[in-house]
């Protein structure tokens, strides 16, 4: 479990004096338990930017808009992360996405009366099939995840595409009910927002608190030493990918009723932005490092970059530029991060010896 | 609505193009010799006879992109109606998947069969032309609508709609709204795309009208046909232009999800919105309230209108160059313009009192 770091440890490690030093470092590794901080503050420092040139960014609705906007990548990173903490990655959850919006659109299609709870568990269970697909053609072929779902990224599409036959689904065709649950605020607060939440309060409990969820990390240090300390590594990589499958599932149905209007084509291209989000926040793509609460601020901090842009008028040719060095600043910062951490772990030893 | 239009020439000019469509009017003639008989007999002389009644009896055959798509499903039944007003046999076959080379066979086959006309939309501009030749030296009439192939292969195009068309009819729906002034701002799809970009060109130069004087085109926004991205930029919008009383998004993406938005939000009913759209997607929003009218051609009426066009060529009314004049039905008189192109006219408007007539 490499610890990712503040700005704190690197001055430490610069200048790394025995005594002080310790002291310092206890300070430190208090700051790097909390690597979301550096999140928040960038984001606390965009909407400032933002609200001064425009003081309606701060407005009731817009801060719905914010939450609602961002509620579908957060739960879609989340799952991410289960994924990528074990050294894998999911790049087929835009597909599951758009096939369990379709097939949501279908269900409501064929039978009107569906309640909209049962919507959303047909919705998770389908993209929990979707990742037992994924998690099963791994174990067996023994391929990287990448391949793998690089491949049911495009059969999952192509699923979507055979049943869609150019068909669109339209809000006219779903119920009311179902759809007013992409707009719902509880207390202010939008329910699309809420159920996003209980996801990353979940996941981000299971990563810290549980046996099962340590131990995703000890596989993505170091597959072979986790499987040589005993970890079931096959059946914990199988088990994160069904799970990141019916996220993506229940993700799904929550843009079917957020959208309202679907095609073939929902939720395609999203995989990056929610590999992305992930990265943004902290989780380490080689595996073994980051946290659900900071891939769900990643998610946040994309969306709002998204919104600010538009609201600041930027020129359009530039956002997904500015989109891209941010996510090349985070990967910089992490990688060097590591590097100085290395260094200090071994003028340590070197110290002890 | 429909019987008014408004005729234009096609952006691109290809002078080849009348040259080879005079020659390939000549197809007719070589019908007899090809042995096949449609019982009505179809001759068409090189010069068009504007007076010439419409055949009865003519074998008109629909060949869409695709088979079971709601759009051209909805054509091909405007077709069909034509076809039976004009007492002729209609037909309709086509691909189930929309591949540039799928319609081939069914052409071959279709002119195997002596169709009088066969009306088409092409996959490709390119990969059906050679088909289409032969049927035409089989003595068939070519129609392409919707989309069009290469001029020579076909002797009529029935375009849905000009550039000049959607701009005028998406300014004049937008001033119609927000009252004749204020500002107004453009969702797009993507920054790049050059049907929307010369649209709003067009729309610009529309707005520079003394009747529209009092509107001011604030910015144009880019939702990439992307429903998040269209979500999000039109929220840009509502925030950056306070004083934003309407919303043009000539893209069927860009019109639901802006629609979708307003439709969940304190600014609906305030910020009007008009574009692109088909009646099925927007009918949820034009009922509650969030959108007033929006436009699209009426697919029904293309098919009609094809149709027609293609009875008048097999009787020999037209030949398919410029200033031939023909009546379609319902929808009034027509007159080819420039490289055999006929032009549906103005886009059909939606509202909350036609918009349960159409389903597509």
């Amino acid at each position: 479990m490499s610890l990712t770091d503040t700005g704190a440890s690197v001055q430490a490690a610069d200048n790394p004096p025995p005594g002080p030093g310790r002291a310092r470092r206890g300070l430190t590794e208090r700051l790097l338990a909390v690597r979301e901080l550096s999140l928040l503050i960038a984001l606390a420092a965009l909407i400032l930017v933002t609200t001064l040139r425009n003081d309606r960014f701060l407005s009731g609705q817009s801060i719905k808009d914010l939450l609602l906007g961002c509620a579908i990548l957060v739960i879609l990173a989340v799952g991410q992360t289960l994924v990528i903490v074990t050294r894998n990655v999911d790049l087929s959850v835009g597909s599951i996405l758009g096939l369990v919006a379709f097939a949501t659109g279908e269900l409501f299609l064929a039978a009107p009366g569906t309640p909209w709870p049962l919507a959303l568990l047909l919705g998770v269970a389908l993209g929990a099939v979707c990742g037992v697909v994924n998690g099963g053609l791994i174990a067996v072929a023994k391929v990287p995840a990448l391949v793998i779902t690089l491949g049911t990224l495009y059969a999952f599409r192509g699923v979507d595409y055979y049943w869609a036959a150019g068909r669109q689904i339209n809000a006219a065709d779903m119920p009311r009910s179902f759809l007013r649950l992409g707009n719902q605020t509880v207390l202010g607060v939008p329910v699309l927002f809420l159920v996003a939440l209980i996801v990353v309060a979940a996941v981000g409990f299971y990563l810290r608190s549980y046996r099962s969820g340590r131990e995703l990390y000890a596989i993505g240090s170091e597959p072979a030493a986790a499987r040589l300390s005993g970890i079931p590594v096959g059946r914990r990589v199988f088990a994160v990918f069904v799970a990141n499958g019916a996220l993506a599932g229940l993700a799904g149905v929550l843009y079917a009723a957020r959208f309202g209007t679907l095609d073939a084509a929902a939720g395609t291209g999203l995989e990056l932005q929610v590999v992305a989000a992930a990265v943004v926040g902290g989780v380490a793509i080689f595996g073994g490092s980051g946290s659900a609460y900071g891939a769900a601020l990643g998610a946040v901090l994309l969306t709002t970059i998204g919104s600010s842009l538009a609201v600041l008028r930027i020129d359009p040719f530039w956002q997904q530029a500015v989109v891209g060095a941010l996510i090349l600043a985070a990967i910089g910062l992490d990688r060097l991060l590591a590097l100085r951490m290395a260094a200090r772990l071994r003028g340590r030893s070197a110290h002890g010896a | 609505m429909s019987t008014y239009r408004r005729l234009r020439a096609g952006a691109t000019a290809l002078t080849l193009a009348t040259l080879l469509l005079g020659s390939a009017a000549c197809g007719g003639t070589t019908r007899e010799n090809s042995g096949t008989d449609s019982g009505a007999g179809a001759q068409a002389s090189g010069a068009a006879n504007p007076d010439a009644k419409l055949k009865e009896g003519l074998k008109i055959a629909f060949l869409p992109k695709q088979v079971n798509n709601p759009y051209f499903t909805t054509s091909d039944n405007g077709g069909k109606d034509a076809v039976t007003e004009i007492k002729g046999e209609f037909k309709e076959v086509g691909p189930s998947e929309a591949s540039a080379s799928s319609q081939v066979s069914y052409i071959n086959t279709l002119s195997q069969q002596g169709m009088d006309v066969i009306v088409t939309s092409a996959n490709d501009p390119n990969a059906i032309c050679g088909a289409l030749n032969q049927a035409k030296a089989a003595g068939a009439k070519i129609v392409t609508f919707d989309s069009d192939t290469k001029p020579e292969c076909r002797q009529i195009f029935v375009n849905q709609v000009t550039a000049e068309g959607i701009a005028e009819s998406q300014v004049k729906l937008i001033s119609q709204q927000i009252g004749g002034e204020g500002e107004i701002a453009i969702l797009s799809a993507t920054a790049n795309a050059t049907n929307q970009n010369a649209w709003i060109a067009l729309m610009k130069e529309e707005l520079k009208k003394p009747e529209y004087s009092k509107i001011k085109l604030v910015t144009v926004a880019y939702g990439n046909d992307d429903d998040q991205k269209s979500f999000q930029e039109t929220q840009g919008l509502l925030q950056s232009y306070p004083n934003l009383k309407g919303i043009i998004s000539p893209t069927t993406v860009g019109v639901a999800a802006a629609a979708r938005y307003l439709s969940g939000s304190q600014y609906k009913g305030k910020v009007k919105l008009t574009g692109l759209g088909t009646p099925n997607q927007m009918r949820e929003y034009v009922k509650d309230g969030t959108v007033d009218a929006f436009a699209l051609w009426n697919p029904a009426d293309l098919g009609y209108l094809a149709a027609y066009a293609g009875a008048a060529l097999a009787s020999g009314q037209i030949t398919g160059a410029e200033g031939d004049k023909f009546t379609a039905g319902k929808l009034g008189e027509f007159a080819v313009g420039k490289d055999g192109v006929v032009v549906l006219g103005p886009p059909t408007v939606f509202d909350k009192n036609n918009i349960d007539q159409f389903q597509f």
